[in-house]
C-alpha cells in the first residue's frame, strides 16, 4: 500500500502497517516539555505511581516560557522541574538556554524519520527536518515518560505544493501566513501537512522551521517536509544520531492537494485576533505601533535576526515605539554577538532579553498596555496572548517588524530594504 | 453515561481558543486547579465562573473549540469548574485528547439549534443529545473505542494506574 510520510513513520514506530484513521500505540524517539506544561506533567507522573522514566536520554524539559521567572508561582514550578530532572536524569535546559523548539533540533535530539511528542502545540516545528512531531498535553507527556509510547490516530494528509521564487521582501513567514489565510485556522484540523515544491526547497532549514512551526495554526497535527541534502547536512552538524529519511510514496493518498505560487505572494500581516485573519501589508500600512517583537520559535533564529539587523543598521527605533528582541537560544545569542547583529540592535535602540520565549506568552518581558498595538514575529495573535486582552497583536516577518518599528507604524518592508 | 445540565454559550461561537478558556497569565502562576477554574472563559465573559455557570452545565460552541496551545490547564479549568462536557461542532485535536485524558467528554455535534440556557440531557452510550427546552434530539458522532475506554477508566492517569501502561484495544 502506498503511504504518506505520516503513515510511514507511524507504521515503523508501531510495528504494523498503519493507514489514515487507524489508532496505533507507537514507540517515541523523543519527548519534550516546557515550563508551562511540565509542572502538570510531573503531577500526572506522580499520580500514575511510576517507579521512574523509561529513558532519561529521550526526555528534555526546557525552562523557556517564563524565564527568568517573573514571580513566586513560576519560581516554584521551575524549582519543581529542576528537582524532577535531578531525580530522573532527564535533559534539563534551564533559564537562558533558549526556546524548546530551537533547542530540541539544535542540540541534536531529533533526526529525520523520528516520532516525537512535546507538551507544546508548536512541537510540529521539527517536521521541517522530516520528523513526525506533534503537540500533546501534559498527561500524554507523563504517559510517554513512563512507557516510552503514546497512542496516535493516524492522520490523513494534505499536501501543500509551493512553487515559484518569492519576490523581494517576501519570506517564509509570508508564505506560511498566506497559506493559513487561505485554508483558515481549522482547515487542516486532525490532519498532517506535507510541504513540498521548489519554493520550500529554496528555503534554508531555518526558514523551513518557520513554516512547519505554524502548521498548528491551521489545526495540523504535523508539518512535514523532505529530508533533502540541506536537511541532512544540517542534521549532521547538530546530531550524532543516524537519520532515517522518510519520503511519501508516489501514489500515497492525500485528502487534498493545495498549490501555491510564491512568486505571486507579497508581504502579509495577520491582524488581531486570529492567525488566519491575513491581509496584504498594504491594507494595514500606517497603523500606529507601540511595540515590536522579534523572536520566538517561529522567527527567533540567526537568519531572522540578520534580516532584521540589515534593515535596522544605522537607523533607530521610532521614539513612540519599543523593540524587544529574544534570541531563540544561547547559541543564536553568541552568533548575534560575533556577527555584529547584537550591536546593530543595541545601537538602534532595541531591548534584548534572555534567550527564551520573551513576551510571546504574556507572562513577562513586555506586556502591552490597554489599546496598544504590537507587531510581532510570533505565531499567535490571540486576544490576551501577550498578557493583555485589551491589546492588539499583528503578526509579520522579521523584515516587516523591523521596517515598522523604524517608522512607528506598520510599514511595507519593500519600501526600506 | 448520562449527563444533565444547561447549555452555556458565548458571544463568540467558532475558534474559542485556549487563551480564552484559561489565559496564559494564570496558567503559569496558578497550580491549584480549583483556583484556575475561577478564571475559566474569563476573557469572553468575566462573570462566567462566578455568576452564570451552575454545576453540571455544558459549554456549547461552534467549530474548532480549544484551538491554540497544548495547555492541559484548559480542559482542567473546565473540569474543576464542574462543567460536565463541552459540546461543539468540532474540536482542535490537542484539546480533544487532553479532555479525554482528564475524563471530560468532548462531544462533536451540530450545535446550531442549541441556545443559552437550554436544558440538555446527553446520553453518550446512545449517542444522543436531548434538548428538553426545544423538545428536539440531536445525534452525536459515535466515540472512538479508545476514547470510550479512557472515559470509562476516568482518564489517562487512572488508566495507567489500572493497567500500568496503555491497554486501549
Amino acid at each position: 500500500m502506498s503511504k504518506t510520510i505520516a503513515e510511514k513513520i507511524l507504521s515503523s514506530h508501531s510495528g504494523r502497517s498503519a493507514k489514515a484513521g487507524d489508532i496505533v500505540v507507537a514507540d517515541l524517539d523523543f519527548m519534550m516539555g516546557q515550563d508551562g506544561t511540565s509542572g502538570v506533567a510531573i503531577d500526572s507522573f506522580r499520580k500514575m505511581g511510576a517507579a521512574g522514566v523509561c529513558d532519561g536520554a529521550k526526555i528534555a524539559i526546557c525552562i523557556d516560557h517564563s524565564a527568568p521567572s517573573p514571580n513566586i508561582g513560576v519560581s516554584e514550578i521551575h524549582k519543581k522541574i529542576r528537582s524532577f530532572s535531578g531525580e530522573t536524569g532527564i535533559n534539563l535546559y534551564d533559564v537562558g538556554c533558549g526556546v524548546c523548539h530551537q533547542l530540541v533540533p539544535e542540540q541534536g535530539h531529533v533526526v529525520p524519520g523520528d516520532l516525537v511528542i512535546g507538551a507544546d502545540s508548536h512541537t510540529c516545528t521539527y517536521g521541517a527536518i522530516n520528523a513526525f512531531s506533534t503537540g500533546v498535553g501534559s498527561t500524554d507527556l507523563a504517559a510517554g515518560w513512563i512507557s516510552g509510547k503514546l497512542w496516535f490516530k493516524v492522520p490523513e494528509t494534505i499536501k501543500f505544493v509551493v512553487n515559484g521564487k518569492p519576490p523581494k521582501g517576501v519570506y517564509s513567514k509570508d508564505i506560511i501566513l498566506s497559506i493559513i489565510g487561505d485554508v483558515t485556522a481549522d482547515g487542516a484540523t486532525y490532519k498532517a501537512a506535507e510541504f513540498m515544491g521548489g519554493a520550500i526547497e529554496d528555503l534554508s532549514v531555518e526558514g523551513r522551521f518557520t513554516i512547519s512551526n505554524m502548521a498548528i495554526e491551521m489545526g495540523a497535527k504535523a508539518g512535514l517536509m523532505l529530508a533533502d541534502k540541506k536537511v541532512l547536512s544540517w542534521v549532521r552538524k547538530h546530531s550524532r544520531r543516524k537519520p532515517n529519511p522518510t519520503e511519501p510514496d508516489e501514489h500515497a493518498t492525500y485528502s487534498d492537494i493545495k498549490e501555491y505560487n510564491a512568486s505571486k505572494m507579497g508581504p502579509v500581516i495577520a491582524r488581531p485576533h486570529t492567525v488566519d485573519n491575513v491581509s496584504p501589508v498594504e491594507e494595514v500600512e500606517g497603523t500606529p505601533i507601540q511595540q515590536g517583537f522579534i523572536g520566538t520559535c517561529t522567527n527567533g533564529r540567526m537568519e531572522d535576526f540578520s534580516i532584521a539587523a540589515s534593515i535596522l543598521k544605522g537607523k533607530s527605533v521610532h521614539r513612540d515605539c519599543k523593540l524587544i528582541i529574544a534570541p531563540s537560544s544561547k547559541q543564536v545569542l553568541s552568533e548575534m554577538v560575533r556577527s555584529g547583529v547584537y550591536g546593530a540592535f543595541v545601537d538602534a535602540g532595541a531591548v534584548i532579553v534572555a534567550p527564551g520565549c520573551g513576551p510571546c506568552v504574556g507572562t513577562h518581558n513586555g506586556v502591552p498596555a490597554d489599546g496598544e498595538n504590537v507587531i510581532s514575529t510570533a505565531n499567535r495573535n490571540f486576544k490576551g496572548r501577550m498578557g493583555n486582552p485589551n491589546a492588539f497583536i499583528y503578526l509579520g516577518s522579521p523584515a516587516t517588524v523591523a521596517a515598522s518599528v523604524i517608522k512607528g507604524k506598520i510599514t511595507d518592508p519593500r519600501k526600506i530594504i | 453515561m448520562m449527563l444533565k445540565g444547561k447549555a452555556r454559550r458565548f458571544r463568540q461561537s467558532d475558534d474559542i481558543n485556549t487563551d480564552y478558556i484559561i489565559s496564559g497569565r494564570y496558567k503559569f502562576k496558578i497550580q491549584d486547579p480549583n483556583e484556575l477554574a475561577k478564571h475559566v472563559m474569563e476573557d469572553l465573559d468575566p462573570d462566567f465562573a462566578e455568576k452564570r455557570l451552575e454545576k453540571g452545565d455544558f459549554i456549547v460552541a461552534g467549530r474548532n473549540f480549544g484551538c491554540g496551545s497544548s495547555r492541559e490547564q484548559a480542559p482542567m479549568a473546565i473540569k474543576y469548574a464542574n462543567v460536565s462536557a463541552v459540546i461543539a461542532k468540532s474540536f482542535a485535536r490537542i484539546f480533544y485528547r487532553n479532555s479525554f485524558n482528564l475524563g471530560i467528554p468532548a462531544i462533536e455535534a451540530d450545535t446550531d439549534g442549541i441556545e443559552e440556557g437550554d436544558e440538555l440531557e446527553v446520553d453518550l452510550n446512545a449517542g444522543l443529545i436531548k434538548n428538553k427546552t426545544k423538545n428536539r434530539e440531536i445525534k452525536v458522532a459515535p466515540l472512538p473505542r479508545t476514547m470510550q475506554i479512557l472515559l470509562e477508566d476516568g482518564g489517562l492517569v487512572e488508566h495507567f494506574k489500572k493497567h500500568g501502561g496503555f491497554k486501549l484495544d
